[in-house]
């Protein structure tokens, strides 16, 4: 195994169980949203569609990385969109009492 | 830019990305932290715009105008209440773009007529894997959800050694291929194929009230997929970002296994019910109380405090304006009104507590099943609303029952509970519920919205 891969899998195992950290705290009134905002931040894959799509590997790649990067960016645009219109509605009861 | 400090900053972007994720533990700064999520985002995108192996900008300026005019249109479109379809396809999605970027690079190397190193081969070949299963697999959910196909669990003979065959056959072609020059182009084909065919039939089985789990399994799926591309594009951001999203939803998918008192092989694997045996008790000899929307309106205005128990049906019948109104009457005149959520209320992990946020019902009166229950006993009046399973006692005093052990709401513990239901079919699980027929229990039967429309009427008057 080349140094590369193993630092990458040591930062793969890292971040697993800072996710599992982060995650464990998250109360359940929120869970649909995280899930979303897991969809946005798991379109990060739009990265290496860009490099396919761009790189002029031929018309076959650009075809191919096109398409990637629709997929990714409905994830990261649509992720990022749907979160915050749900996460607007969450709001706290009106502390003066009075209605 | 150099190539060091491009990492510097993708390192940057990974920082906002988990900064983004720890504001999500409050309700009062998680619309921040979506918004620092978003922002490293864009920086990611935008640095790898200045990367030196970009030559040509037009396909990657079209594929994002395209995708995120698609996105966006989604997002501002989608009901609440299909918001579990809706993540259904972002994590299918999510899946497709792993899978195509795995496919290029391949193809990219099978080109240049190089081989790929060992470990960027078995990389790209699981890359295929994940992203193939989580596209197929995704579609299936999305379709079962949005009852354009049945929701039952569809099996054929031999299906799991269908499934675990195909599973091995692609592991080995990942082995061929990642070791030999000469393997054929079509032994990749081949791996692509089986993975896709393989998402369809490991999620066709599991029946539509197990999407929840699925949904989040597939979550999981989606991230480790986007954390394989990472591997063959030797890239840490995205191996960061993919374990991040790999292990939210592997989590969340134990947590609704635990509120519904399966373990995940059971739900993945086992039809529910199959395995577990018919209650002993059944409801001869016992007789529900019925009563009418006058009297139950009387007890929620003399109330001085009330438990709302909010289930699936309330949403279907779009039901949650008419409950707050109800709620805000009975606060008017000096009760207090809680929620009490069960992690299995909606569709997926936290659906409920979204549509009741949609019907302007603050947050801080949705509580969460552990901290409720202990205050049942002191609460005049309980108000059933189209739940079912989650309140059946027999979770915690009948053995014999499929769904002892799962843990529930203990509505039947206040001082009253008013149970409004359709009519008396028995709930998902197919079984009775002693909370219709116990001492403190009435039955208000009618539709929901129709109901409680008449309840704040009546409320009102008193």
């Amino acid at each position: 195994m080349t140094e590369s891969l193993i630092s990458m899998i040591v930062v793969f195992v890292l971040a697993t169980y800072l996710g599992a950290a982060l995650i464990g705290r998250v109360p359940p009134t929120l869970h649909t949203p995280l899930m979303s905002g897991a969809n946005a931040v798991s379109g990060i894959t739009v990265v290496g569609a860009m490099l396919v799509a761009g790189a002029g590997f031929g018309w076959l790649s650009s075809v191919l990385g096109f398409l990637a990067i629709v997929f990714a960016m409905m994830n990261v645009a649509g992720g990022y969109a749907v979160t915050d219109r749900m996460l607007e509605m969450f709001k706290k009861s009106p502390t003066g009492g009075a209605k | 830019m150099s190539p060091t400090l491009v990492r510097l900053i993708y390192l940057g972007a990974a920082v906002l990305f988990i900064t983004g994720l720890k504001q999500l533990q409050s309700p009062e700064t998680a619309r921040q932290g979506n918004r620092i999520s978003a922002i490293g985002m864009l920086v990611a995108i935008i640095v790898t715009l200045l990367d030196q192996h970009i030559v040509g900008y037009g396909t990657i300026a079209a594929g994002m105008v395209v995708g995120s005019a698609l996105g966006l249109w989604l997002a501002y479109t989608v009901k609440m209440t299909s918001m579990p379809q809706m993540v259904a396809l972002l994590n299918g999605f999510g899946g497709g773009a792993s899978l195509l970027v795995a496919i290029a690079e391949f193809l990219h190397a099978r080109h240049d007529g190089v081989m790929q190193p060992v470990d960027v081969a078995i990389s790209t070949h699981l890359g295929v894997l994940i992203g193939a299963v989580t596209l197929t697999g995704s579609l299936i959910a999305w379709a079962k959800l949005q009852e354009v196909m049945s929701g039952k669990p569809i099996v054929f003979p031999m299906q799991k050694t269908f499934n675990g065959t195909m599973l091995v056959v692609v592991l080995v072609l990942t082995g061929w291929l990642a070791t030999s020059g000469t393997a054929p182009d079509g032994a990749f084909w081949a791996i692509v194929t089986i993975s896709l065919v393989l998402g369809v039939t490991l999620v066709i089985p599991i029946g539509g009230a197990d999407m929840p789990v699925v949904i989040s399994l597939l979550n999981s799926y989606s991230g480790i997929a986007g954390a394989m591309t990472g591997f063959i594009i030797q890239n840490e951001v995205l191996v960061v970002s993919g374990a991040l999203v790999g292990s939210s939803g592997i989590i969340l998918s134990q947590m609704m296994c635990k509120a519904m008192n399966r373990s995940l092989a059971n739900v993945l694997f086992g039809a529910f019910g199959a395995a577990a045996g018919k209650s002993t008790r059944t409801s001869a000899g016992l007789a529900v109380k019925e009563t009418n929307v006058e009297e139950a309106a009387l007890q929620l205005a003399y109330a001085q405090s009330v438990i709302v128990v909010p289930g699936y049906g309330l949403a279907v019948a779009q039901a949650q304006h008419q409950v707050r109104e109800l709620t805000e009457l009975v606060e008017k005149r000096g009760g207090t009104v809680k929620f009490a959520i069960h992690p299995v209320a909606g569709r997926m992990p936290g659906h409920m507590n979204v549509l009741l946020a949609e019907a302007n019902v603050p947050y801080d009166k949705l509580v969460d099943m552990d901290d409720i229950n202990p205050e049942f006993e002191r609460t005049d009046v309980c108000l059933v609303i189209g739940a079912n399973d989650v309140v059946n006692p027999a979770a915690r005093t009948d053995p014999s029952s499929p769904i002892f052990g799962m843990p529930i709401l203990n509505a039947d513990l206040a001082k009253r509970c008013i149970v409004m239901k359709r009519g008396m079919s028995a709930g998902f699980a197919g079984i009775e519920n002693e909370l219709f027929y116990g001492d403190r229990t009435q039955m208000l039967f009618g539709d929901a919205k129709g109901t409680l429309t008449k309840l704040v009427a009546e409320v009102k008057q008193v």
